[in-house]
């Protein structure tokens, strides 16, 4: 690993913190409507799992899904006007915040209703085998998703089908409220791989290196054929569920101790440490990315709604109809 | 011209769409060596192998989700629901996903799924296996739905269907998998959104679909003997719905009935009459009638099954009494 890709992880991390702390900031100003659920504190877990894969492969992501479309390829501009609900955005503004997809990129798009992606990726999985590439999948989601129905049938088919797919559980512990101490029969969600033969490990989801190394072994053994594997990344969300959540089910102790953890903070000692870049460098690159953001939200905010004529374009592909038979 | 049956010809259409298009599969619950619940797949297992008829766990929710996986990096999936009543398992991957993420990820990607069910009474298998929950799907913008009656529509039906870029729920009939019809040796396809007048007549329009069309079509015999003179059209697909080729016909009859096996409340037959007197009011003698499945969960024994949907003397009654009271 060179020193220039450690630099581009430390610059995707700090690209989605700061693309979230500017939503956050839009939110309550009310430039953004509707929901918005942000990664900050899960950084590690898209960038590193991204960076572990080619750009050829898929992702399906998650109803907190900034993160991943940043770092499977995503532009700021093109996302902070999807979230505006502008033309101009990935989906035209009709996906918003939940659906931000990027088929291009290998983005096979986020999801509001919990766990729905996940046989998405399954099937993706299908497809890759049936085509005959060596792409692999990977498959985000949350603890709460991992006890809906869709979980379990998927990684049965997974499974029994050998696909190239990666669950990568991404556990921050709740559920929107729902403590997964008080809701799961079980802790570590990575147990629930053995019930479908599927290997499985917990991460560090606070460190981003730790996490690509997991999904690039993964990832090797999905390329030759060994079938799907279960990486369960303990994290933490150091926003609410979503802008209204007051936090009651969780202690502001508990939230110092993982901000302790900060896997942004957590990288840039470390590359300050290993002398990749001095402190100026990080500096720079902190206010680069800052002005990269607010020129995204610029770019945002000046752009046209989408008109009210196209309300129905793309609901179908045109099928051209024929007569004659 | 040859006669084969309804199942055949499906079977037909998915085999020459395999052969044809080598992104075409198929996955679903015993399509492989048992050939599919109602016989639909028999054969192909055998002819393509294992990779492309995949025989899946029972996972209704995993396979809709998959097909649409599937679909959206380049695979042309027709996955199976054994039942439509299995279907409300996988209802959110259909309604949310299938249905949906083409519009919602701004038309940038294509979800090419076909759902191959089948619906409808006549088996005594009573509330889970003898549904009618077409109207449900068509309540879904972003889904086609396509009913055919008749083997040779079946088999064209199919086939468009398979080549088209929308997701389509593909409801077939368990009672007409058995009925034999005239089906062409060469290729063809019946296309999307293009009804069937089965029958012309200039008394009263009856509107119909899958098996109630064959009911429809015998009604009309019978009113035929008696001086009333029926047109009957088979929709073939109700979304999309040919509503000219009904205009044209309410135009010229001034009445309608509409036959649906689906319970009657909620139902697509309630659409169609919609439909009709928001675009011809002024064209109808008589008011425009639904002949529909009565408002209960299909019972087994078969003196109440017979009557929880539409018989053929019920359609020629209602056909009289609209003819008298225009």
């Amino acid at each position: 690993m060179g020193n220039g890709e450690l630099v581009e992880y430390l610059g995707t991390m700090l690209r989605i913190r700061y693309f979230e702390e500017k939503v956050f900031e839009l939110l309550s100003r009310d430039l953004i409507k509707g929901a918005s659920h942000v990664y900050a504190g899960e950084e590690a877990i898209a960038v590193g799992a991204c960076a572990a894969i080619r750009e050829d492969d898929y992702i399906a992501s998650t109803h907190r899904g900034h993160g991943h479309c940043l770092a499977k390829g995503g532009k700021l501009p093109q996302m902070m006007a999807e979230l505006c609900g502008r033309e101009t955005g990935y989906c035209k503004g009709r996906g918003g915040s939940m659906h931000i997809a990027d088929v291009k990129t290998g983005n096979l798009g986020a999801t509001g209703i919990v766990g729905s992606n996940i046989p998405v990726a399954t099937g993706a999985g299908i497809s890759v085998k049936l085509r005959h590439t060596d792409q692999v999948v990977l498959c985000f989601f949350g603890d709460g998703a991992s006890n809906t129905g869709v979980f379990h049938e998927s990684l049965n088919m997974a499974s029994a089908w050998k696909l190239p797919v990666i669950y990568i559980c991404e556990n921050n512990l709740y559920g929107m409220s729902g403590s997964v101490k008080k809701v799961s029969s079980v802790q570590d969600i990575a147990v629930r791989g053995s019930a479908y033969n599927i290997p499985s490990e917990i991460v560090d989801g606070m460190d981003i290196l730790k996490v690509k190394e997991a999904v690039r072994k993964a990832a090797a053994g999905a390329r030759e054929g060994k079938g799907p594997y279960l990486i369960e990344c303990k994290t933490y969300r150091f926003y609410g569920h979503s802008r209204s959540d007051p936090r009651v089910y969780r202690t502001r102790e508990e939230e110092a101790e993982w901000k302790e953890k900060d896997p942004v903070e957590r990288f840039k000692k470390k590359i300050l440490g290993e002398g990749v870049m001095t402190e100026d460098e990080i500096k720079s690159l902190e206010k680069n990315i800052s002005v990269e953001v607010d020129k995204a939200t610029e770019y945002a905010l000046n752009s046209p709604f989408p008109s009210p004529e196209t309300l129905t374009d793309d609901v179908y592909v045109k099928t051209v109809v024929s007569r004659k038979s | 011209m040859r006669e084969i049956y309804y199942r055949q010809a499906l079977n037909e259409a998915l085999g020459e769409e395999m052969e044809r298009d080598e992104r075409v599969f198929l996955m679903g619950e015993d399509i492989a060596i048992y050939g599919g619940a109602y016989g639909v797949t028999k054969g192909l297992y055998e002819k393509f192998g294992e990779e492309r008829v995949r025989d899946t766990a029972i996972s209704e929710a995993a396979i809709a989700g998959a097909a649409a996986g599937a679909a959206m990096t380049g695979m042309r999936p027709v996955a199976e629901i054994m039942y439509i009543d299995f279907s409300t398992i996988a209802a959110d991957e259909i309604i949310n996903i299938v249905a949906k993420n083409r519009y919602m990820f701004g038309g940038k990607t294509t979800v090419p799924v076909v759902l191959r069910t089948e619906g409808g009474t006549g088996r005594g298998i009573a509330a889970h296996h003898s549904q009618s929950l077409e109207s449900w799907y068509v309540h879904i913008p972003g889904l086609y739905v396509v009913m055919p009656s008749t083997p040779y529509d079946a088999k064209g039906l199919l086939k468009s269907s398979i080549r088209d870029d929308n997701p389509v729920m593909f409801i077939e009939h368990k009672m007409l998998y058995g009925m034999k019809g005239p089906v062409p040796e060469e290729d063809y396809t019946v296309p999307l959104g293009v009804a069937d007048v089965k029958r012309e007549g200039k008394d009263v329009t009856i509107i119909a679909y899958s098996r109630m069309a064959l009911l429809a079509v015998e009604a009309a015999n019978e009113l035929s003997g008696g001086g009333i003179e029926c047109e009957v059209i088979d929709l073939r697909t109700l979304k999309p719905l040919d509503i000219d080729t009904i205009m044209t016909s309410v135009k010229k009859t001034g009445k309608a009935i509409v036959v649906s096996e689906a319970c009657k409340t909620g139902g697509f037959a309630g659409e169609v009459v919609s439909q009709i007197v928001e675009l011809g009011f002024d064209y109808l003698d008589a008011p425009v009638v639904r002949v529909a499945g009565a408002d209960v969960p299909i019972p087994m024994s078969p003196t109440l099954e017979e009557v929880a949907v539409p018989r053929v003397v019920d359609i020629v009654e209602a056909v009289k009494k609209t003819v008298v009271s225009g």
